[in-house]
């Protein structure tokens, strides 16, 4: 089980409360996975991460988890191991740009 | 006693405001979508509860909701705008090519005749068209496509494309303008596109009447009436009688005739309505006088209303989707400001009030008056 956190537009967006879990039925989990499991979830959040047609991040959208910052890892790149298994959760973040 | 319902886009969400026909006290929900850019609102012409909005920003782009019930309960539609093809480029501020890029949904046009079809024009400038309701969004691209797309260039709002008219005498009609790169229309149903700009004169481009270019901020046109267009240019106000083949110049006795919004009184097709500003680098009222001009003419003569408007120290500004008529018999007018005011006039803009003085910066007002 994943744990996303969403930034407060986004789940107002969702209509979720406090932080999302995704299970994926994938061995080895990446970024693409997580993005793509949660867009399928709630698909109001396609085109809001990511771009619809390229896959590519939006400028102003960071991955965080673990203290680190992994919006620009690859999205073929696994998870952090202890995002994967539930301990971390994965943050979306909206860039810290005024306002 | 009918009803006036006001859609009102904020840069921090949108408001919807009731009033029955003596549009005296105002019931005011809101904010809807709190924290977010709604550039337009805007209802069904045939079924009044169906409401459309654009949901804007700058981290997590765009959102199209829909309400069915009049604005009560809003539910996320089709949010996927693509350009049809490879996009190519257009003009940067500096002339040289830029990609296009999607950016923003400014303006929404429900049609005239079904519920589920809907026009909406965008920046970086295009215009689609869903046909389900906003569930699924697909541009006609024989506007982008016009040959002379390579040549348009952005205005300082970015390049919108702001204003969707719809013919109702001639359903294969319509009209849209674009800044900065002028009004066009089409005589099939969107397919194909010719710019409709003889007559305007624009400083900043290096042909001043040139085919394309110019920054036209908005059009207007009575439904009784659609050959005659009125036009906010960045600078003119002009006026053609001809569906736009040519245009000139009614800014008249205006104090300046730099502006954003124009619209037309809902039973006096040559009454017009315009908000000067002093000018392209200073978007604020003339002297800080908040005034409304109004032409009962067609343009060339113009009269200052200004009976409940601030009239000192005021430097707002009202932006070109911000105006709105209802069709009561004693036809009510409605701005917003960049200050967060929103004024009404029950009586063809005699008097004004304020229905409410401290939203958000107004994007966009539209009036719905119901039954």
């Amino acid at each position: 089980m994943i744990r996303v956190v969403l930034p407060a537009h986004l789940r107002a967006l969702a209509r979720v409360n406090g932080e999302v879990e995704l299970e994926l039925n994938v061995a080895t989990a990446t970024q693409r996975d997580l993005l793509d499991a949660l867009e399928a979830r709630y698909p109001v959040l396609r085109g809001t991460l990511r771009d619809h047609v390229t896959l590519k991040r939006r400028p102003f959208v960071r991955f965080f988890a673990c203290e680190r910052d992994l919006s620009h890892e690859s999205s073929d790149t696994p998870l952090p191991a202890s995002v994967a298994n539930g301990t971390e959760p994965f943050l979306v973040v909206g860039a810290m740009a005024g306002g | 006693m009918s009803t006036v319902r006001l859609l009102v886009g904020t840069r921090k969400g949108a408001f919807v405001m009731t009033a029955d026909g003596r549009r005296e006290k105002w019931d005011i929900s809101g904010p809807h979508f709190a924290g977010w850019e709604i550039y337009h609102v805007k209802g069904s012409p045939v079924d009044p509860n169906r409401l459309y909005a654009s949901q804007t920003s700058g981290w997590f782009g765009q959102v199209i909701q829909r309400s069915d019930d009049g604005g009560k309960t809003w539910a996320p539609t089709g949010n996927e705008f693509t350009y049809d093809g490879v996009p190519g480029t257009h003009q940067w501020y500096d002339g040289t090519p830029h990609p296009w890029e999607f950016a923003r949904v400014w303006h929404l046009e429900p049609s005239l005749t079904d519920p589920d079809l809907v026009y909406a024009g965008v920046e970086d400038a295009a215009l689609f068209r869903s046909t389900d309701g906003g569930a699924s969004w697909h541009e006609l691209s024989g506007l982008r496509g016009h040959q002379t797309g390579s040549a348009w260039q952005p205005g300082a709002g970015g390049m919108c494309l702001h204003t969707i008219l719809l013919d109702p005498k001639k359903p294969e009609r319509m009209f849209v303008a674009i800044s900065a790169a002028g009004a066009f229309r089409s005589d099939d149903a969107g397919v194909t596109w010719r710019p409709i700009n003889r007559g305007l004169q624009s400083e900043g481009i290096p042909d001043p009447d040139a085919e394309v270019g110019h920054c036209v901020h908005r059009i207007a046109q009575h439904r009784a009436r659609p050959d005659v267009l009125f036009m906010q240019k960045h600078w003119d106000v002009m006026r053609s009688d001809d569906g736009g083949d040519s245009w000139r110049e009614v800014s008249g006795n205006l104090p300046t005739d730099f502006g954003f919004p124009i619209d037309i009184h809902a039973h006096e097709p040559d009454t017009v309505y315009v908000v000067p500003i002093k000018s392209d680098s200073e978007h604020y009222p003339l002297d800080g006088k908040l005034q409304v001009y109004r032409s009962r003419t067609g343009g060339d003569e113009w009269e200052a209303l200004t009976n409940g408007l601030p009239q000192s120290n005021c430097y707002v500004n009202v932006l070109r989707d911000a105006m709105a008529v209802d069709s009561l018999d004693s036809c009510g007018i409605y701005f917003g400001t960049t200050g967060g005011q929103v004024y009404a006039s029950s009586d063809a803009g005699e008097r004004w009030n304020a229905i409410v003085r401290d939203l958000p910066a107004v994007l966009s007002v539209e009036v719905q008056t119901l039954p």
